[in-house]
């Protein structure tokens, strides 16, 4: 087991490092001269050169990517051009709220899939199977943040139960914070809540049709045991593939319904750096949004092995 | 237990009673009819700004209303499903044309150097989404049409790559591989003889779920600025305009909003029933 | 007063009748045996006493087991029932367990739902179970998971779970049709010997005469859904009163006619201390263990138009011989030629050599592509020849191999799906017939066939050899298969040939310890005078 683990821990550092040369290369070398590039083309060359110096951009492109690596790993993001702040910190506010807002979406989808998922297969053909299937197509096909919108119009604009959007900041107490997450946290949620149970019901589809389930049946388990003590644990590595999966699409789309609820997350962040052309603050953010992603595969890779005794070598 | 896919002459009697296949291609079709149409005809020109008729509810004159500068909303979302489409296709056909050749070379090449190098590559790719991916493409280039091709062509690639990497293992232990190599063909000449015709059936149903991921990924990108650019109508960016209106437009976000839901309905209807038809055992649903 | 009696049993699925009317007995510490060929309905009627029909299937008459009547039982009753008064083996140890559960545990379900014991108590009584399993505690811990044992160990856990609570029936599908000889004899003599202490009645179902011969109180002898005729195993064998049982039998022992071996001997393929490695499992993070040895210094000579056997279980090496042999994976050292001339020249197979040899494989439905038709199926080997034969050539070769395995030209427009198992093994023939070689692999090509198309098979084999002065390698896990068809017999055990020779001297007098265990572990059909004499 921990022969595995290690194993994985080495294919995640190989992984991040990898990941953040492609994106030092993307930012900072394909566009030519980041300073330039910054200030545009009617910029100064003595202003240039300034903001060259200051960017640390004077040193070759090895010894800069060493420092950016380096700065990382203590914490240090470097200097925001725009904002003269510190990116590390810039970030760090806005992060608590776009990865709760993604776990949370995350803990949603799962908890609604599990179940759902579950009925569905122990209940094949039945109409509430169909019942399931028909909303899960229904729910795979809405674009998160139509949904989003949906519900705005609904719940802040027709009845009036909540605020549209905004953050009121986790300093003012927990319960109104989560309070504000929910809606977005739900408009996530379903869509992958669809895909999620569609995988749970077939994998466990597939697991009771397998030899060892009869083999269970003979034992004398019911239906309903020999689906909880023996199907679940084997259909689950389908599933725990989707859910890494499932992180990324929500971080991402954590992203764009922050747009749809004017949360001031990381989307807010990225797409204000990007018209700003604050390219320091969009590489650090995409480097952490990959290192959340990385992140979350390694904890996948380690399920799989509690799962599966046959992967613990 | 062997590969299905026969020609069977059965297929279109099959075909006829699989329900989810006649329904969803009937609404992919209708949408594609509507893009094939647009390049002749709309309703209105959607170009033409009409003050007068702005913010007209849904009608008898415009039967999907009116927009803040009076465009006629039927009109946008015919012109916008191009879009929609153009992306979906180009980025679908960027995922295969990349993904399943780089499959096929890792299959044949199975446990060597190339393999094990597609393959993390492939894990590397996954750890960008396709927004993380557009939004270094726009840090980059810009904003537009192509970034969304192409960071949604580019997730694409591991997708089919995995699949047909997967799906082509198994085949390489058939004993009909095993009758081919011994008739001394290569691994070039079986991947193409025996392995991807074997595939199709797969690739075809995965194909028709990227292509409805491929237009759900387009609207988000588009709603975010980081797709089509205005004066390109697209449906991502009329649900974007459409929300600061919609207390008193909501029919601005509704109508984009169906036509995407409906679109990919129908293609994630009609790859079900693809599925069903085309393989019985590739139960496997996403 | 009889254990299990099965009363006029219909079983239909979707309509179709599967089981016609069937009338079975098992008495306590009986062994009946209920043999037939695939498709005669057998396994449906394990299942049907179990209660464990596929999903559309309706089953009438009656089956009663004790005081019950099983079709009449509640589901909630036939839980009580299953596990507890019946238990049952299964045809494939490697899939029969769960993949995630040690295998104490596995067992101690079946304690813990019927008897309502503690976890502690299952768990000692599941020891207990396993080791009545011949698995002791001491070699094979009950923490161990199924991966970590060998297919027979796992027969071994599916039966300890299914005598753990001492039932009075116990129901066997084709328990040993997935193992080796040697492990089939232990696992059938375990099978017998739990009868014997338990006094439980043991319902057997396999296609293997020999097995049934030996082990059986009662024969029931099932095709197509019927009971054809059933009695006391030595009083069936000794009149065999129904002619399907006749023919099943005499199939089982077919005498095949080989044409005689070549006398004036002329090396075709000649092996050289050939030695083939496979990479260790991974050790650590980087490091390997080392390799293993698959085939080691293995040195033989085929004469050309001579048939020999190639004998081993599973693991022995035989397969990967057999693909170095085919050029499909490069040897470590030695060398292999054909005429004297390298298999492989420079990590290429050499095509010159190629031509001359060709395979049948053991599956007769994954051997072809199912999007081809038989005529481009059976012509993949020309791509060996320079220049094919194209149009009328092609067609002419197309029929003349077609014909000589029994098919007709016509059915060369046909698509692989539209033939029995039997007539595809065929076309696998024509389609190594047809660039004339003068070598012909059969890897394990008529195991998978029931004995009728087996002897069919065979008969082929004996006749083309002799047309067309062809010699034959026969790769097969089973020394009765090679018995009738082959001159020269060698047995291969661990990566090294242990014992070669002509093969009616190697089977009435092995030297080697292995080949004597081989043969004595082989279930044996009965001498039908010797049971007529004594009968």
């Amino acid at each position: 087991m921990l022969r595995y683990a290690l194993r994985r821990l080495l294919s995640l550092a190989v992984s991040l490092v990898v990941a953040s040369l492609v994106i030092f290369l993307v930012i900072e070398v394909i566009p030519g001269d980041p300073a330039s590039y910054m200030l545009g083309i009617n910029a100064q060359p003595d202003t240039v050169a300034a903001l060259r110096s200051e960017l640390g951009l004077d040193v070759s492109k090895t010894a800069r990517y060493l420092a950016w690596v380096g700065g990382m790993l203590h914490g240090d993001f470097g200097t925001s051009y725009t904002y003269r702040t510190e990116v590390a910190e810039m970030i760090g506010e806005r992060m608590w709220i776009s990865l709760p807002l993604a776990l949370y979406a995350l803990t949603l989808s799962t908890l609604i899939a599990f179940p759902a998922g579950i009925l569905a297969a122990s209940r094949r053909g039945s109409a509430t199977d169909l019942g399931v299937m028909g909303v899960t197509q229904l729910g795979v096909a809405v674009p998160n943040f139509w949904f989003a919108m949906l519900m705005v119009l609904l719940f802040a604009v027709k009845l009036r139960w909540v605020s549209a959007g905004g953050f009121p900041g986790w300093e003012n107490g927990f319960w109104p914070a989560l309070r504000a997450l929910t809606l977005p946290a739900i408009a996530l949620a379903l869509p992958q809540a669809s895909i999620l149970t569609r995988v749970m019901r077939s994998s466990l589809l597939d697991t009771l049709s397998e030899d060892f389930i009869r083999t269970a049946r003979a034992k004398g388990l019911n239906r309903r045991q020999a689906l909880w003590r023996h199907a679940l644990r084997n259909a689950l590595i389908p599933v725990l593939t989707i859910i890494g999966l499932q992180f990324s699409f929500l971080m991402a789309g954590a992203i764009i319904i922050e747009q749809v609820f004017f949360l001031p997350g990381i989307g807010r962040l990225i797409f204000q750096s990007i018209s700003s052309r604050d390219l320091i603050v969009v590489e650090s953010v995409v480097m952490l949004l990959v290192f959340a992603v990385i992140v979350v595969n390694f904890a996948v890779d380690l399920a799989y092995a509690w799962v599966d005794p046959r992967l613990r070598r | 237990m062997t590969l299905p896919a026969d020609p069977r002459p059965g297929l279109w009697r099959q075909a006829f009673r699989a329900r989810s296949l006649i329904l969803g291609a009937l609404l992919s079709l209708v949408f594609l009819a509507a893009a094939l149409l647009s390049f002749l005809w709309t309703p209105y020109d959607v170009a033409a700004l009409d003050i007068a008729a702005k913010l007209r509810p849904p009608g008898a004159a415009h039967w999907l209303g009116t927009d803040h500068f009076g465009r006629d909303v039927l009109s946008m979302i015919m012109v916008g499903a191009r879009t929609s489409i153009a992306v979906a296709v180009v980025a679908v056909g960027i995922g295969v044309g990349l993904g399943v050749p780089l499959g096929l070379a890792a299959a044949a090449r199975r446990g060597g150097w190339l393999d094990e190098l597609i393959m993390r590559a492939n894990d590397l790719v996954f750890a960008f989404p396709s927004l993380v991916i557009a939004i270094l493409i726009t840090a980059v280039f810009g904003p537009g049409a192509v970034n969304a091709i192409l960071a949604i062509g580019i997730f694409n690639v591991p997708v089919f790559a995995r699949l047909t990497r997967g799906a082509a293992l198994s085949l390489w232990k058939r004993d009909f591989i095993l009758a081919a190599r011994v008739a001394g063909k290569g691994a070039t000449r079986i991947s193409a003889e025996h392995i991807l015709p074997n595939l199709a059936n797969l690739l075809i149903v995965q194909g028709t779920i990227q292509f409805s991921l491929g237009i759900l990924a387009e609207a988000g990108l588009s709603y975010v600025g980081l797709g089509a650019q205005p004066p390109t109508p697209s449906w991502g960016r009329m649900l974007a305009e459409s929300q600061t209106m919609i207390s008193f437009a909501p029919w601005l976000a509704l109508m984009p909003g169906m036509a995407i839901v409906l679109t990919v309905l129908g293609l994630n209807l009609m790859g079900d029933g693809l599925r069903d038809l085309l393989d019985p055992r590739l139960r496997r649903q996403r | 007063m009889s254990l299990l009696a099965i009363q006029d049993l219909r079983v239909s699925i979707h309509g179709q009748p599967i089981l016609k009317g069937i009338d079975l007995t098992v008495a306590p510490g009986e062994i009946v045996a209920v043999t037939g060929e695939s498709g005669s309905g057998k396994s449906m009627t394990a299942y049907a006493v179990m209660g464990l029909l596929p999903q559309g299937a309706e089953a009438r008459g009656s089956i009663r087991l004790g005081g019950t009547e099983i079709l009449a039982a509640s589901e909630p009753e036939l839980c009580q029932i299953r596990g507890n008064r019946v238990g049952m083996v299964f045809q494939e140890p490697m899939t029969a367990l769960n993949p995630v559960h040690r295998i104490g545990d596995q067992v101690a379900e079946t304690i813990r739902i019927h008897a309502g014991a503690s976890r502690a108590e299952a768990a000692a009584r599941a020891r207990d179970a396993l080791a009545r399993a011949e698995l002791p505690p001491d070699r094979f811990p009950a923490s161990r998971y199924p991966h970590e044992l060998s297919g027979g160990q796992r027969q071994r856990v599916v039966i300890a779970m299914a005598i753990a609570l001492r039932p009075d029936l116990l129901i066997a599908d084709e328990p040993t049709t997935a193992l080796d000889v040697t492990t089939q004899a232990q696992i059938l003599r375990l099978l017998q010997r739990l009868v014997e202490t338990d006094g439980m009645g043991l319902l057997m179902i396999t296609h293997d005469l020999a097995v049934v011969s030996g082990l059986a109180d009662r024969i029931a002898v099932m095709r197509a859904g019927e009971v054809v005729e059933q009695g006391p195993t030595r009083q069936l064998l000794a009149h065999m009163s129904h002619p399907y049982t006749r023919m099943l039998f005499e199939a089982s022992d077919h005498a095949v006619a080989m044409p005689p071996a070549p006398d004036s001997p002329a090396p075709l393929l000649e092996l050289r201390d050939v030695t083939r490695d496979y990479p260790g499992p991974r050790r650590g993070l980087i490091g390997r263990a080392p390799p293993i040895r698959a085939v080691d210094g293995v040195s033989f000579r085929i004469q050309a138009g001579e048939r020999v056997g190639l004998v081993g279980e599973s693991g022995c090496g035989k397969s990967t011989l057999t693909r170095a042999i085919l050029g499909l994976d490069p040897i470590r050292s030695g060398s292999i030629t054909i005429d004297g001339q390298p298999v492989f020249i420079d990590h290429h197979a050499n095509r010159a050599v190629r031509r001359k040899m060709q395979v049948v494989f053991q599956d007769p439905y994954g051997s072809f592509n199912p999007r081809h038709r038989v005529a481009r199926l059976i012509c993949e080997p020309f791509h060996l020849l320079d220049s094919p034969p194209q149009g009328a050539a092609r067609r002419a070769a197309i029929a003349e191999a077609l014909t000589a395995v029994g098919l007709s030209p016509e059915d060369a427009g046909k698509y692989i799906h539209q033939f029995s198992g039997g007539q595809r093994q065929r076309i696998a023939i024509a389609r190594a017939l047809i660039i004339k070689p003068e070598l012909i692999l059969l890897d394990e090509a008529v195991s998978a066939l029931d004995v009728s198309v087996r002897a069919q098979i065979l008969d082929l084999l004996a006749d083309l050899s002799g047309r067309y002065n062809l010699a034959y390698l026969f790769i097969s896990h089973d020394l009765s298969v090679v018995r009738g068809v082959t001159d020269r017999v060698l047995v291969m055990q661990r990566g090294k040939i242990v014992e070669q020779g002509p093969t009616a001297q190697v089977l009435e007098h092995p030297e080697h310890p292995y080949t004597r265990a081989l043969l004595e572990a082989a279930p044996r059909l009965p001498d039908l005078d010797m049971l007529r004499a004594g009968g």
